[in-house]
């Protein structure tokens, strides 16, 4: 038989380029900079765009692996939990008398080692979904810093310990500096590497990958690992900015991440979305926060409008198939 | 009272799906209080045959006589009303509920007005079926407690409560142990002696013969004929079973038989199989065949690491071969074309090329970086190599074909180093073209020096493509045959129960089954 040869490119239309979600997000980021305009006269100013970023970026650093979690058709709901057990020993570390700087490691690795044993207790036991396994150590984690703390905060951390989430480097932000580094770090992980790869391919069809010689829970133990890890670099900004730390801090941020991974157009099914998409619903839930609490909307107000902008997001897809294929369900 | 001879009558049953005719102008005649065998190979149109009757299919042509009465059913709750209910081999149950509850669900007892269920009721009549039936459990009981024996009863009992006439068993025997089919073979006895008939399908001789009166025989879609039991022979029921030509040609290539690669010596999984033994050498096919569920699947998962054995030894290339994943396998020259593609083999929403390269991903890669450009020439050339009808690599590999997946998921293994190839079901819902392709391609890699395992239920595939054939009954190795001694009776005889065969290794079910 003749082989036929293939074509050596893909097909490329502009029609398929700006159906991208990823526009969507950008078009919903502009609208919010038009409305926080209009709100404040002053909000288009570099040092108060600056200032705003940095007060929602600390979150931020979760929603890079949470990414990798949900591609492969996982959640885990205990990385507010983790922020606070590794903040909780940091600063109770510290406070009996050993370096920041060594605190600071230390709090890394507790991170990292509740990560790696919620990936370890999701790969063992298969029978238990990663939500419950998550539920569990969410309340694991968070009951183990309250006995830590007892209801009590730790604080008055050295000077330089401030500068991490409040100082500047030139004029750009350090928090900004390094969440920038990372965003692109785990972006090149994801997009670039055979790791990322085959963190595709579990999310689309575990068992195929397991057959095609992927070892499915290793790379689960890393990118859980890695998700532990993140909540505690989390956790270093978040208690630099507050100055102290208590049990019950980033309470509901694991939500939060969740939410702002699902607007960006990763699939909870597993298998879709970019990452470019959770940064780009970083953003776009950071302004328009900062744009509502100028104007003084509620908290609660608030947690209305991010519950609407996910269903709309969930909704959006199914909305498009439906357009697309006729308008059947 | 009844004015004809039969309860049932099917005549010139037509069944035609999308391409294939799965019943070509079958007939069946089933009296009343009559165990009647219905038996042919997989795929013959049996179950068809029963989705016809029960309901759940109508047929293009033909008609169906119900005591004398002609019917037509247009859904599955016509025939459960007309008195026709089925057993099948995998019980459908609700495990987290009573038996009470399983035997009545769909048609509870319930108070008129008040619509209250009468638990009482129930239980009581619940509790007399299953006496009738000599079950020694109770109808409280947890449908999920219960053996696959007993929820069989359940189901039987379900049926006596709807008051079937006709009760049609699939293969209700293939999960059983020994005793546990002696205890079916009672009850069903029972059953007949007041009067219902049973339509019983088997691959095994020994329930045919200690049950049935008649056996019916399809093959390939068509009716063959019907006979009573006591007047036909073993032999001549496997000739009417099998037929006698092997129509399709296979290019058999012949390749030069090398070096020893693969000597499997005695190994077993509890439950699974026990004592497998064959060998593999370099150029060679060999095939692997029997019935669904002989166990045949799990001596290639296992060596392939995706299961582990746990008696016996398996020397690779000289070395004891012991892989825990199936990486390792790969890594040694072991690869494994897994039965369901699109379950096990590919990504279907990826692309052609990405599903090509996952295995061997790090080949393209420097230090974890991919790169594309090598990736694309490799999957390109592969994909070509297997001649995979699409536009480019880049196509869904979900808009192909069963047949041109099936090449992808062939070229999948081309991009490894490997010695021994398992193809488990290679051709399995493709269609006849891509079937003759990938049997050249086959032939093609064990001439260029790989060692195959050929796993098929196909019989003309076994026969026309392998040099030794080893053949599996019940997790255990019936047969070796050579090329030489290779006909479609010879591998039938082995793969089926002739009655007066060992018992189950441990007593234990056959997983899969």
């Amino acid at each position: 038989m003749k082989p036929r040869l293939l074509e050596n490119k893909k097909d490329f239309t502009l029609k398929d380029f700006f159906l991208q979600w990823e526009w969507l997000l950008v078009v919903l980021i502009m609208a919010v900079f038009i409305m926080n305009t209009n709100l404040s006269e002053y909000f288009l100013d570099y040092d108060n765009l600056r200032d705003a970023t940095m007060g929602f970026l600390d979150k931020a650093f979760m929603v890079l692996p949470m990414v990798f979690i949900i591609l492969m058709g996982d959640i885990d709901i205990s990385v507010g939990s983790i922020v606070a057990l590794s903040s909780v020993i940091m600063g109770d570390l510290y406070n009996h008398g050993m370096p920041m700087e060594w605190a600071m490691v230390v709090c890394l690795a507790v991170g990292a080692l509740c990560g790696w044993i919620n990936g370890l207790l999701i790969v063992k036991f298969k029978e238990l979904s990663a939500v419950i396994v998550t539920l569990a150590t969410m309340i694991i984690y968070r009951g183990i810093a309250y006995i830590i703390l007892e209801d009590q905060a730790s604080g008055k951390f050295p000077e330089w310990f401030k500068f991490l989430g409040w100082d500047y480097v030139g004029n750009i932000p350090f928090i900004l500096i390094t969440f920038a580094v990372f965003a692109v770090a785990f972006g090149f992980l994801l997009h670039k590497t055979t790791f990322g790869r085959r963190v595709y391919a579990i999310g689309n069809n575990a068992t195929a990958s397991r057959y095609s010689g992927v070892q499915v829970d290793r790379i689960k133990i890393i990118v859980f690992t890695l998700a532990g890890l993140m909540a505690a670099v989390t956790a270093i900004f978040l208690t630099s900015r507050m100055g102290s730390t208590r049990p019950n801090i980033a309470t509901g941020y694991e939500l939060e991440v969740i939410a702002m991974v699902v607007l960006g157009g990763i699939s909870t099914a597993g298998g879709k979305g970019r990452m470019i998409g959770a940064i780009l619903a970083v953003f776009l839930i950071g302004f328009l926060r900062y744009g509502l609490g100028l104007v003084n909307v509620s908290a609660q107000m608030l947690l209305i409008i991010l519950g609407l902008l996910l269903i709309f997001s969930v909704a959006i897809p199914q909305l498009k198939l439906r357009f697309t294929t006729g308008r059947k369900a | 009272m009844s004015e004809t001879e039969y309860v049932l009558e099917l005549k010139g049953i037509t069944k035609i799906f999308p391409g294939v005719k799965a019943l070509d102008d079958v007939y069946f005649k089933l009296k009343p209080g009559e165990i009647h065998a219905l038996m042919g190979e997989n795929g013959a149109g049996k179950s068809t045959f029963i989705k016809v009757i029960t309901g759940v299919h109508s047929p293009e042509e033909g008609e169906m006589v119900l005591n004398g009465r002609k019917v037509q059913f247009n859904h599955p709750t016509d025939a459960q009303k007309a008195g026709i209910a089925a057993i099948y081999q995998h019980v459908t149950c609700y495990p987290d509920l009573s038996v009470t509850e399983n035997i009545f669900m769909g048609h509870e007892k319930i108070q008129r007005g008040t619509n209250r269920i009468l638990w009482n009721e129930m239980h009581k009549e619940a509790d007399t079926l299953l006496q009738q039936l000599g079950a020694g459990f109770s109808p409280k009981t947890l449908m999920g407690a219960l053996s696959v024996a007993e929820q069989q009863i359940v189901e039987i009992a379900k049926a006596l409560s709807v008051d079937a006439k006709i009760i049609i068993m699939d293969e209700p025997t293939a999960a059983l142990t020994k005793n546990e089919s002696e205890e079916l073979y009672r009850i069903t006895e029972r059953l007949r002696d007041r009067g219902t008939s049973i339509i019983f399908i088997s691959h095994r001789f020994e329930d045919m013969y200690r049950l049935a009166s008649k056996v019916t025989v399809f093959r390939d879609a068509k009716y063959i004929g019907t006979w009573n039991v006591d007047e036909i022979s073993n032999s001549d029921l496997i000739i009417a079973m099998v037929g006698r030509e092997i129509s399709q040609l296979f290019p058999k290539k012949e390749a030069v038989i090398g070096e020893e690669l693969l000597r499997v010596e005695g190994i077993g999984k509890t439950g699974y199989f026990a004592d497998v033994s064959f060998s593999l050498r370099r150029g060679e096919i060999l095939g692997l065949t029997g019935l669904v569920g002989a166990g045949r699947t799990e001596v290639c998962q296992t060596l392939f690491g995706i299961e582990q054995y746990d008696k016996g030894t398996v020397i690779f290339k000289g070395k004891v071969l012991k892989v825990k994943t199936p990486r390792e396998a790969m890594r040694l020259g072991i690869g494994y074309l897994p039965e369901d593609r699109q379950k096990q083999g590919l990504v279907l929403q990826w692309e052609i090329g990405r599903n090509i390269t996952l295995p061997t991903l790090s080949k393209f890669a420097n230090k974890g970086i991919v790169n594309s450009r090598k990736e694309l020439d490799i999957a390109k050339r592969l994909a070509e190599k297997v001649s995979v009808k699409a536009k480019s690599v880049f196509d869904l590999v979900s808009s192909l074909s069963g047949g041109n997946q099936q090449k992808v998921v062939f070229a999948k293994l081309l991009t490894a180093e490997l010695d021994v190839l398992i193809l488990d079901e290679p051709t399995k819902g493709v269609d006849v073209g891509a079937k003759s392709a990938i049997y050249e391609m086959i032939s093609d890699l064990a001439c260029s020096g790989y060692g195959i395992i050929l796993v098929s239920s196909e019989m003309p595939e076994i026969i026309g493509m392998c040099d030794r054939v080893a053949v599996m009954r019940e997790g255990r190795v019936t047969a070796m045959l050579d090329r030489q001694g290779l006909t479609q009776e010879a591998i039938l005889e082995a793969s089926m129960d002739d009655g007066a065969s060992a018992p189950n290794t441990d007593g234990k079910r056959w997983a899969g089954a």
